[in-house]
């Protein structure tokens, strides 16, 4: 039989927290982990050959505020869900208004556009393609997250494998913007948001096994 | 205002946890000592409200938390509320317990932190026990982690002649007994 009190003897001795032991979750190694596949992407398929001149058009950059407002808000939940009682009411709202905000514009140009040219605002010509790199590249920094939340203490562990999927495809995504040809939103509404969501997905899969302590 | 927040029971379990709890981050080994005491008849309360059909869990839980309390306490922001953070570890803990046993429903996840000092005053009982046995258990780890812990924490040696008694060094102490006590806490789940 175990008494609590000799369970206490044992912890007492040793509040100070270990050296090395992370206090806050460090993005780095996530970052690492973009930069190693978005490099071997741009080293394969290499970036858009039209980049300059993309970078005149703002759907361009919506492209990217969309990816990196979902990487902030998916950093954000791997830091809240992996500190126990920390508040998490502000994600639903970061992570809906963004995808919110790129779905009206997107509504915008479907309705603006011409019908016989709304199919192709949506497949555009990577459409095949485009979720599959997205997953894939996000796969490092995918693991990194994971990792790191391991040494934390996440609660909710679906919730806590779904921001670490959410927060590395997104975070692929941006780097992926470097590539895709794609200018329609409304493609980015679609096609990038599954590239996001299939990590999103399998971290809410694996979750409770991966992040159990 | 702040004559009237010393006179909430809540809050003032609180400030005085809170004040253990970064002393002991600290170094200050007595104030850990009080702070996890004082936790164990916290958390026994918490965990027996909501562990009415399971009476016999309570102490295992209670013991686990602890422990998960002590592996992971570089996760508690000094800025945010420790007894939120504290009940978040224990609900974990025991939504973890009911899972691996099968069991669901009757847990009255809702009431809220306000409720919980009610049962507080019958919660002291330092001689509770478990069902598991902590030598068994610690019997279970590896060579190094055991002896690094069975020196340091039970025969009460320092990390230095800890150190020199196993021929490591005194980092390698302080690691092996960190690792020990995460393999012990995967231990007490199984």
């Amino acid at each position: 039989m175990m008494k609590t009190e000799n369970l206490i003897d044992l912890l007492a001795a040793g509040g100070e927290p270990e050296p090395g032991v992370a206090r806050r979750a460090a993005l780095w190694p996530l970052l690492a982990g973009i930069l190693v596949s978005g490099a071997i992407l741009l080293a394969t398929l290499g970036p858009r050959t039209d980049l300059p001149q993309a970078g005149l058009l703002p759907s361009f950059w919506i492209k990217l505020a969309f990816c990196l407002a979902l990487a902030g808000a998916g950093w954000r939940a791997v830091k809240r869900l992996a500190t126990p009682g920390a508040s998490v009411s502000s994600l639903p709202w970061l992570v809906g208004g963004s995808i919110f905000l790129l779905w009206l514009l997107a509504g915008v140009a479907l309705l603006q556009a011409d019908p016989a040219a709304r199919t192709q605002l949506f497949l555009g010509s990577t459409w095949r393609y485009c979720p599959t790199l997205i997953t894939l590249m996000s796969l490092p920094a995918f693991g990194a997250a994971l990792h790191l939340m391991r040494g934390l203490a996440p609660t909710r562990l679906r919730l806590a494998g779904a921001a670490a999927g959410l927060a590395a495809g997104a975070m692929a995504a941006s780097v992926y913007c470097l590539h895709c040809p794609e200018a329609s939103l409304v493609f980015v509404g679609c096609w990038y948001l599954l590239g996001m969501v299939i990590p999103a997905g399998i971290g809410a899969l694996i979750g409770p096994k991966v992040l159990a302590w | 205002m702040q004559r009237i927040q010393q006179e909430n029971p809540l809050q003032a379990k609180e400030l005085r946890l809170h004040s253990l709890f970064v002393r002991g981050l600290e170094g200050d080994n007595a104030a850990y000592r009080s702070f996890l005491q004082d936790s164990a008849g916290h958390l026994r309360a918490f965990l027996r409200r909501r562990l009415q059909r399971w009476p016999d869990a309570v102490e295992d839980l209670v013991q686990e938390s602890l422990l998960a309390i002590h592996n992971q306490r570089h996760t508690y922001d000094p800025a945010a509320p420790l007894t939120s953070w504290m009940h978040a570890i224990a609900r974990y803990k025991l939504i973890d317990w009911m899972r691996r046993h099968g069991r669901n429903g009757a847990l009255d996840m809702t009431l809220d932190d306000a409720g919980e000092l009610i049962a507080d005053n019958d919660a002291e009982d330092g001689a509770a026990t478990a069902g598991r046995d902590l030598a068994v258990l610690l019997a279970t780890l590896p060579d190094k982690q055991r002896q690094a812990i069975v020196a340091t924490r039970l025969d009460g040696l320092s990390v230095r002649e800890a150190a020199a008694l196993l021929h490591l060094s005194e980092a390698d102490i302080k690691v092996s007994v960190h690792r020990g006590l995460k393999t012990l806490a995967m231990k007490m789940r199984d």
